[in-house]
């Protein structure tokens, strides 16, 4: 019996030693691979390098998977392909130039993104924001939860197997493009969220697209259930695939729809309400099973839950201002800026300095994006830029979740783990 | 400034000043959250109390803070949430200047062997007793600790090695 380590099979020629810190950690999670035999001729055993370029990754994510046959016997992920240092550039930034660096986090729901920013400010700064802006804020978060969950189906359909799948969420995910730009004018990256309330008001065209969204949807909503709930490929696929047993979940520290497939109802919306949360009806999916299915229905749910608070939110709305009316905290209006002096002056110091909070003030809020607690930790040192602004990201976390439940798994099914866990690595790489 | 705790709070900040006396180093709120700043040393013990006396039961995030210029100038805060009272509360050590060095608590919650990497990998605050402890976002020859003040936002030029333009022949 010969014992043989996997550095002295693999040579890296690019990082040299990161690549050896990760194979040895490949090792010492459990156990040196074992050759039983020089001579075999299938090499059952064998290390695996997914990624980081791989269509199945969901994004720059390298996973180290050692193999027996074909059961992964442990995994190491290797992730910071997509380090920007974004907490460095927003310790150099004002909170509201920093703004459009949270779209290009979770890149797939960017509306969620800039209102974690902006309450994560309102609180420190003690900023009031106008009812009508909270509202518009909701239904924007609602529409980018709709539209993130689009998208991890259709790639995690695909992920199954089906591609056609991807383009039909796709037609629907195009609709609140074409919303997003009637709210906001950008169709991707919005950034319509201002310190203190929002960029623009909601025009009667926005309304009726977001309406007529709304009325449409859940009936495509029903086709995706009639074809993939009792669809015997997609469950065989994702029945007891990737289970995250219940109390790994909390030790864990899963987060969003990945906790609340273990069976946990814990929701941001619910403990700690921000925006109007605390003034509409809607119910936290849970499933106790914890695995890719459980998963599934959980955000399935969830898309019908948004449906139901867009339109009580359209129905609550009220009338009235969008951003508070102190320029010396937010932005003024375009009208003002324009056409008058002081509103031109205010508009330039918005921009130079922005909102300064008090010295030596630090807070923490978060809000439930798509993918689950985003927060901002925000120390301030009284000037127009934070000290220390820190990202809790929710991908990051559900990453590290992924590293535990691959062990055991086929290896063809890390694809469909993948998909399950919606990781945007925009997001955890920071 | 008097304290406004809730229920759970207030019973939380009872507890450990009761059991760890002269481990709290200080209690504060800022913004509606809850700050409490205790001694290094024992972090891995008074970690165990809130996690099994006060259901502090889930981790969600750690995260370090560069004090510049401050005595002890890293701080390693622990995100904790309290599932069943529904209770935020921040616990933070602060650690000093040459070899920052910090208890992992990877022995009462799991999920810090990412955070507390990050952590390392950012700020160059060690953790002992972490089983694992590599570099997360940055290559492992990278010298440097991009989040400290003193490094500069542009980067530090040549300090990453780039693949050659020319690809390699066997």
């Amino acid at each position: 019996m010969k014992l043989k380590d996997i550095q002295s099979k693999v040579q890296p020629t690019f990082f040299k030693e990161h690549q050896r810190k990760l194979y040895q950690s490949l090792e010492d999670k459990h156990t040196t691979i074992e050759e039983i035999d020089d001579g075999d001729p299938l090499s059952t055993k064998m290390v695996l390098n997914m990624g980081p370029q791989h269509p199945a990754t969901h994004g720059v994510l390298r996973l180290v998977l050692q193999l027996d046959g074909e059961t992964i016997e442990k995994t190491k992920i290797d992730i910071g392909y997509l380090h920007r240092g974004v907490e460095k550039i927003a310790e150099n930034k004002t909170y509201q130039e920093f703004m459009p660096y949270t779209d290009r986090m979770d890149y797939l729901s960017p509306y969620s993104n800039n209102v974690a920013l902006c309450t994560a400010v309102e609180k420190i700064a003690n900023v009031e924001v106008p009812e009508r802006a909270h509202y518009i804020r909701m239904i924007g978060c609602e529409l980018a939860r709709i539209s993130s969950h689009l998208l991890w189906l259709g790639t995690m359909v695909m992920d199954a197997g089906a591609v056609s799948f991807f383009i039909w969420t796709f037609k629907e995910r195009e609709k609140i493009y074409d919303i997003m730009d009637r709210i906001g004018g950008h169709r991707f990256t919005i950034s319509h969220a201002r310190i203190g309330g929002v960029a623009n008001d909601l025009t009667n065209e926005a309304t009726g697209a977001i309406k007529e969204f709304i009325q449409t949807f859940p009936k495509e909503l029903k086709d995706y259930h009639k074809l993939l709930d009792r669809n015997r490929i997609f469950i065989e696929r994702n029945e007891a695939v990737g289970v995250l047993k219940t109390e790994d979940a909390i030790e864990l520290g899963a987060t969003g729809p990945v906790l609340r497939a273990c069976g946990y109802p814990v929701d941001t919306r619910k403990i700690s309400p921000y925006a109007r949360y605390s003034e509409v009806d809607f119910d936290i999916p849970t499933r106790l099973e914890g695995d890719n299915l459980a998963r599934y229905f959980v955000r399935m749910e969830e898309m019908h839950e948004s449906v139901r608070i867009i339109e009580q939110c359209l129905e609550k709305i009220p009338n009235g201002p969008i951003r508070m009316d102190d320029a010396k905290k937010s932005y003024p209006s375009k009208d003002e800026v324009y056409y008058s002096m002081e509103g031109m002056i205010h508009d330039f110091m918005m921009t130079d300095t922005g909102i300064c909070p008090p010295e030596g003030a630090e807070s923490y809020h978060a809000v439930e994006s798509p993918k689950g607690e985003l927060g901002y930790y925000i120390q301030s040192d009284g000037t127009g830029h934070p000290w220390r602004l820190k990202i809790n990201a929710p991908s990051y976390t559900n990453l590290q979740v992924l590293e535990n439940i691959l062990d055991g798994e086929m290896v063809a099914d890390t694809v469909v783990i993948i998909g399950g866990i919606d990781p945007v690595l925009g997001e955890a790489d920071k | 400034m008097s304290l406004e705790l809730s229920e759970h709070l207030q019973s939380t900040v009872d507890s450990l000043s009761e059991n760890f006396s002269d481990k709290l180093v200080d209690v504060y709120q800022s913004s509606g959250d809850t700050f409490i700043v205790v001694d290094t040393d024992s972090i891995l013990e008074i970690s165990k109390h809130l996690k099994e006396k006060l259901d502090y039961v889930y981790l969600s995030d750690v995260f370090g803070i560069d004090r510049y210029t401050s005595e002890d100038r890293f701080e390693v805060v622990y995100n904790l949430i309290s599932l069943k009272h529904q209770q935020r509360v921040f616990v933070k050590v602060r650690c000093e200047e040459e070899n920052p060095e910090v208890d992992s608590v990877i022995p009462v919650w799991k999920a810090a062997n990412w955070f507390e990497r990050e952590v390392y990998d950012m700020f160059g605050v060690y953790f002992r007793n972490h089983p694992d402890l590599r570099r997360i976002f940055m290559p492992e020859d990278f010298d440097y600790f991009p989040l400290r003040k003193e490094f500069p936002l542009l980067g530090i030029p040549g300090s990453i090695e780039l693949p050659s333009t020319t690809p390699d022949s066997d």
